[in-house]
């Protein structure tokens, strides 16, 4: 027994070393930094933090409710039905995800979408309803088509099988997308500051305003704490609801998709179109704007001020490479821990891996400078943005492989112990290849969310290499028709980049994945 | 041979496995026969060291295996659900014991072949695993379980979930294969007469404990209490 | 794997040995917020390259409040060996924070008059100016005449014309602010800006929403906005067809001055080489490409602008300016009381 739990803990190291020394370490320090020149509140700062704190919180669960309503029936539509065009349309809907919030901030005020708690809605709405849809529609494509039959000849309608039947299985799947939408919203700073106008500010905008521009260090660790503890909260409940709702379900292959037929065909089509001519609107904005005489070919000319803009494209996808093999290892590596233990404190470690995610960018990026001078100094190293950007994507590796890991019958894994399989052989031969299919799609999400990183880049010291957002905001930063085209038209390269990307993703499959 | 002495199993707090001592012999086929709930798979999860023991100890030919981990006990566990690979096809799944021990891949693919012929399934290699019919899967299930040859083969309620008449030719069938090879076996079944079918040593199983053990006959001549009496009908 | 490992007990052993004099580096860290470090290219530090063997390792850190921030967190064991692009606004902090040790520029007689520091601390290297940007066919268009004093905005119809940025999320915002606060007093200047709001004055967070969202030069409601004083040069050089005279203008009032200096980061092992290095950003031949790199002004006066600066804009005669004390001392009291008047 001793050989295993040594084998767990080494398998357990990386992963925590990890989080542990690049995240909890330098947070912890900038933090302690901070609290340490602390000087008791006043009653005004303290009212200012709790509206902050208040609307903060309120606009992040909106945020979520309405997206998750929003993706819903693009969700079903693309879970249940095979239609021509169905890759093409989960690979669109993941565009906006990846796109900077300059970008669409602009394109959303151009529609006049602004200076409004409805505006700064809409936009988390827009960013995030790829997340409802590939991590929701990930298990639905997957559920037991008999489950759903079983409802219908057991005399319950449509709604009251979703009702009944298929919305209490796909409650892990909704919860923990929830949960990722929750927590981009709660640190929601870009959107909150381009379309709010001034009226409106989140923590994360507090934070920013605190230490950069005023200098309040103290303060702004303040926020943050405050910051860390509602997004351990919301963690803390979404890991109990979780717990709760584990189950070893009867999931099938997800190649046998039904085509649409009748009602449904014309349901599906509604869904689809709808879902993506309304996203498509901010980016006909981009595209209009972009179509200035010229604009594309001046992508690829050394432009004198900030040389060819398109070679950003190579560094950020050489930042995504890493990034996303970073976290697609940690994740993996993390996930086979998660399922692997049972109790508080795989629990905790979950938990941990998702604070990232909801952790302001400023207070991750200062923790570095305080905190990574040794051993080696790594503070403006070039490893430093793909390891930012590993930060926040091993979330997303964790949350779609965790529930497939989880859907595995404990009894397929000691088959393969009584067949001779060591642990780690187990580990090998049964969760790597099953879930390796989800791995993929988290690695998926991996590169997407470093393409399309911004703020935790623009925190953190770093070797002048600049990422495809970096220069749409560099170039949006300057005057002149010719510099705002070449921004749009970037941002539009950005756009159909990541669209290619995920749909060769989604086609590649490494190994078969049969029904279980 | 198998040899299990005071086996005790604790599962979250709950008594499992009171004090059960068993022996198969080499070549023998013992069944363990008791109604749902009564510990029967549990006993056959701790002797493949799937579960952790309280106290009493496992021994094969004379030497403690009570410590060793599953995966070098060498024994063979035919789950009741089949627990066959999805992510492999049923060449995959009946070579795996067989590659888990080192076996070159050419020598694998000549025992895969002969053991799908033994339970009636050759050139069904390369088939997946979810096109598979009840019965072939539990074919399967035996092939993977006896391809790699395992000291102890142990089957847990291996035709329960098939239909009837399935159920009476897959009995005849695996009591054949299992004779034919000669195997030293351990079933569990809540069903009398597959349990007869498939050994001619019983050992009754109620809450945890070995109620009575013997063959058939011996135990009808002469059944321990009312219980037995009344199960063995 | 290997490699790696080898690499970094490699960085150790050197950083180990490296705490000797070395009398010239082969290196040296130059720290910049985002907009210079982006547009640094192998030939502009060629030159300096060229003369002292010294190649230059840019490292880019945010915008300048995080860059500041960044050297404050990292004070005496610096990120780099010359930190540039600090401005008066974030000077202060600097300052406070003892992150420099002095130099003295032999260049420093040449720089602008009014440019130059009390402190030896830092080294100017350019400066730009914030001023109005007005769109140049909107005007003709409507027949108005273009407004040549801050005070005309208090009419309704001129307030209703202009968009400036929040002070508190923008630089820009900010500065003009400054140029509303020393053109009407300290105690005035709140009745001005109550004029703007019942006026109509638009107020967005950031430059680039003003500019390409709401100036009339880009499909926006607003013929004036808060820009800089090389916005209208950047229009005819970024033009998406080429262009001869800039669509836009500037309006000589209401301009506020910002310096950015660099500084050498206390705890380089170079000091005397990261002095050469200023001295070259400070050197007339660096100086000439400052204009259409980082469309911000030449500290040394004998550097001469480009055409297009010629040409397209101004400098204006008497800018605000407000020393960096002042702004850290009274900044945040600024904003609060502007946030009450604009948003009570």
């Amino acid at each position: 027994m001793k050989t295993i739990r040594w084998g767990r803990l080494m398998v357990a190291a990386v992963p925590a070393l990890f989080i542990g020394y690049f995240f909890l370490y330098p947070v912890a320090r900038i933090l302690v930094l901070g609290l340490s020149e602390l000087g008791v509140g006043s009653d005004g700062v303290q009212a200012r933090l709790f509206q902050i704190g208040w609307f903060t919180m309120w606009q992040a669960v909106l945020s979520t409710v309405l997206t998750l309503l929003v993706a819903a029936p693009m969700t079903w539509a693309v879970a249940q039905y095979d239609f021509r065009g169905r890759r093409l349309a989960t690979a669109l809907v993941t565009v906006p995800f990846v796109l900077p919030t300059v970008v669409v901030g602009s394109a959303f005020v151009a529609l006049g979408w602004r200076d409004s708690v409805g505006a700064i809605l809409a936009a988390h709405v827009f960013f995030n309803v790829a997340v409802v849809v590939r991590t929701v529609g990930a298990l639905w494509s997957r559920l037991d088509p008999t489950l759903h039959d079983a409802g219908r000849v057991l005399g319950a309608s449509e709604w009251k099988v979703f009702r009944a039947v298929t919305l209490p299985l796909l409650r892990p799947a909704i919860a923990a997308a929830g949960a990722i939408v929750f927590l981009f919203t709660f640190t929601s700073f870009g959107v909150v500051l381009i379309l709010g106008g001034f009226r409106y500010a989140t923590l994360e905008v507090e934070i920013y305003r605190q230490a950069v521009t005023l200098f309040d260090l103290p303060l702004a660790a303040a926020l943050a704490v405050v910051q860390l503890v509602g997004v351990t909260g919301a963690l803390y409940a979404y890991s109990r609801y979780q717990e709760r709702h584990t189950a070893t379900w009867a999931l099938r292959s997800e190649e046998d998709r039904p085509r649409p037929t009748g009602r449904a065909r014309v349901l599906v089509g509604a869904s689809v179109v709808g879902t993506l001519t309304a996203l498509a609107i901010p980016v006909a904005v981009l595209v209009a704007r972009s179509l200035q005489p010229g604009s594309y070919r001046a992508l690829v000319r050394d432009d004198p001020v900030v040389g060819i803009p398109l070679a950003s494209a190579g560094n950020s996808l050489l930042y995504a490479v890493l990034a996303s093999l970073i976290a697609v290892t940690i994740g993996v590596l993390a996930a086979a821990v998660i399922t692997g233990g049972r109790g508080r404190l795989s629990n905790w470690f979950d938990l941990t891996l998702m604070l990232p995610l909801g952790t302001s960018a400023v207070t991750i990026g200062f923790g570095f400078i305080v905190a990574l001078d040794r051993p080696v100094d790594l503070r403006a190293s070039f490893w430093l943005v793909p390891i930012a950007h590993a930060l926040v994507a091993v979330p997303f590796v964790v949350r779609t492989t965790v529930p497939t890991l989880r859907s595995i019958p404990a009894e397929i894994r000691e088959a393969a112990r009584v067949l001779g399989a060591s642990p780690l052989r187990v580990w090998r031969e049964i969760d790597l290849p099953i879930m390796s299919r989800a791995a993929l799609v988290g690695s998926g999400f991996a590169f997407v969310v470093s393409l399309g990183e911004f703020g935790a880049t623009s925190f953190v010291a770093r070797p002048n290499t600049a990422t495809l957002p970096v220069m749409i905001f560099r170039l949006l930063s300057r005057p002149g028709a010719g510099s705002f085209a070449m921004a749009m038209a970037l941002a539009v390269i950005l756009a159909a980049m990541t669209a290619a990307i995920v749909l060769w993703i989604d086609r590649a499959q490494f190994g078969e994945i049969g029904a279980f | 041979m198998l040899s299990v002495e005071g086996l005790d199993v604790r599962l979250g707090g709950k008594h499992i496995l009171r004090e059960v001592s068993l022996t198969v012999g080499d070549g023998d086929t013992v069944a363990v026969l008791g109604p749902s709930g009564s510990g029967k798979s549990t006993l056959l999860r701790a002797i493949a060291g799937l579960v952790p023991i309280e106290s009493g100890s496992i021994r094969w030919d004379g030497r403690d295996v009570t410590a060793v981990p599953t995966h070098l006990r060498g024994f063979g566990l035919m789950f009741q659900g089949y627990a066959l690979f999805p992510h492999m096809d049923v060449a995959g799944n009946v070579g795996f014991g067989l590659r888990m021990a080192g076996v070159s891949s050419s020598e694998v693919a000549t025992v895969v072949g002969s053991a799908l012929d033994w339970v009636g399934l050759a050139g069904f290699g390369d088939r997946s695993i979810a096109d598979l019919s009840g019965g072939e899967k539990q074919r399967v299930a035996l092939a993977r379980t006896l391809a790699p040859e395992p000291a102890l083969v142990m089957l847990d309620e291996p035709l329960g979930a098939l239909d009837r008449s399935l159920r009476e030719r897959l009995l005849v069938e695996t009591r054949s294969i299992l004779r034919e090879r000669g195997v030293t076996a351990l079933v569990v079944t809540h069903d009398r007469e597959e349990a007869a079918a498939l050994s001619h040593r019983l050992a009754l199983m109620r809450d945890g404990a070995i109620v009575q053990s013997g063959t058939l006959d011996q135990i009808l001549a002469d059944p321990a209490d009312d219980w037995v009496r009344e199960f063995l009908g | 794997m290997r490699k790696t490992l080898t690499a970094i007990v490699l960085v150790m052993i050197a950083g180990a040995c490296d705490q000797g004099e070395a009398e010239r580096p082969e290196s040296l860290r130059l720290i910049a917020h985002d907009s210079f470090a982006g547009s640094v290219n192998e030939e502009t530090f060629a030159a300096f390259t060229e003369d002292t063997g010294i190649e230059i390792e840019m490292i880019a850190a945010g915008d300048a409040g995080s860059m500041v921030n960044q050297a404050a967190l990292s004070a005496g064991n610096p990120l780099a060996d010359v930190m540039f692009g600090v401005d008066d606004t974030f000077l202060s902090r600097a300052l406070d924070e003892d992150i420099f040790v002095e130099h003295r520029s032999e260049l420093l007689d040449d720089v602008v008059p009014g440019l130059r520091p009390e402190t030896r601390l830092v080294t100017p290297i350019d400066f730009g100016d914030v001023c109005l940007n007005y769109d140049k066919a909107w005007f003709e268009e409507n027949k108005v005449e273009v407004p040549d004093d801050l005070d005309q905005f208090r009419d309704p119809a001129y307030a209703a014309l202009l968009t400036v940025e929040h002070p508190a999320t923008s630089s820009p915002g900010l500065a003009f602010l400054f140029a509303t606060i020393e053109r009407f007093g300290e105690d005035g200047w709140q009745q001005y800006w109550g004029d703007l709001r019942l006026g109509g004055v638009n107020v967005v967070s950031n430059w680039d929403t003003a500019y390409y969202g709401d100036f009339t030069r880009y499909g926006g409601p607003s013929p004036i906005v808060v820009s800089y004083a090389s916005s209208p040069p950047a229009e005819v050089v970024f033009a998406s067809e080429p262009i001869e005279e800039a669509p836009t203008g500037v309006i000589e009032a209401g301009c506020y001055r910002q310096v950015e200096y660099a500084g050498i980061l206390a705890g380089t092992d170079y000091p005397e080489s990261a002095g050469d290095l200023i001295d070259f950003m400070l050197s007339v031949g660096f100086q000439e490409t400052i204009p259409l790199t980082w469309f911000v002004f030449p500290a040394n006066r004998d550097a001469e602008l480009p055409d297009v600066f010629e040409e397209n804009t101004i400098i204006p005669a008497e800018p605000t300016r407000f020393a960096p004390e002042t702004i850290a001392e009274k900044r945040d009291a600024w904003i609060d009381e502007w946030v009450a008047i604009m948003e009570g």
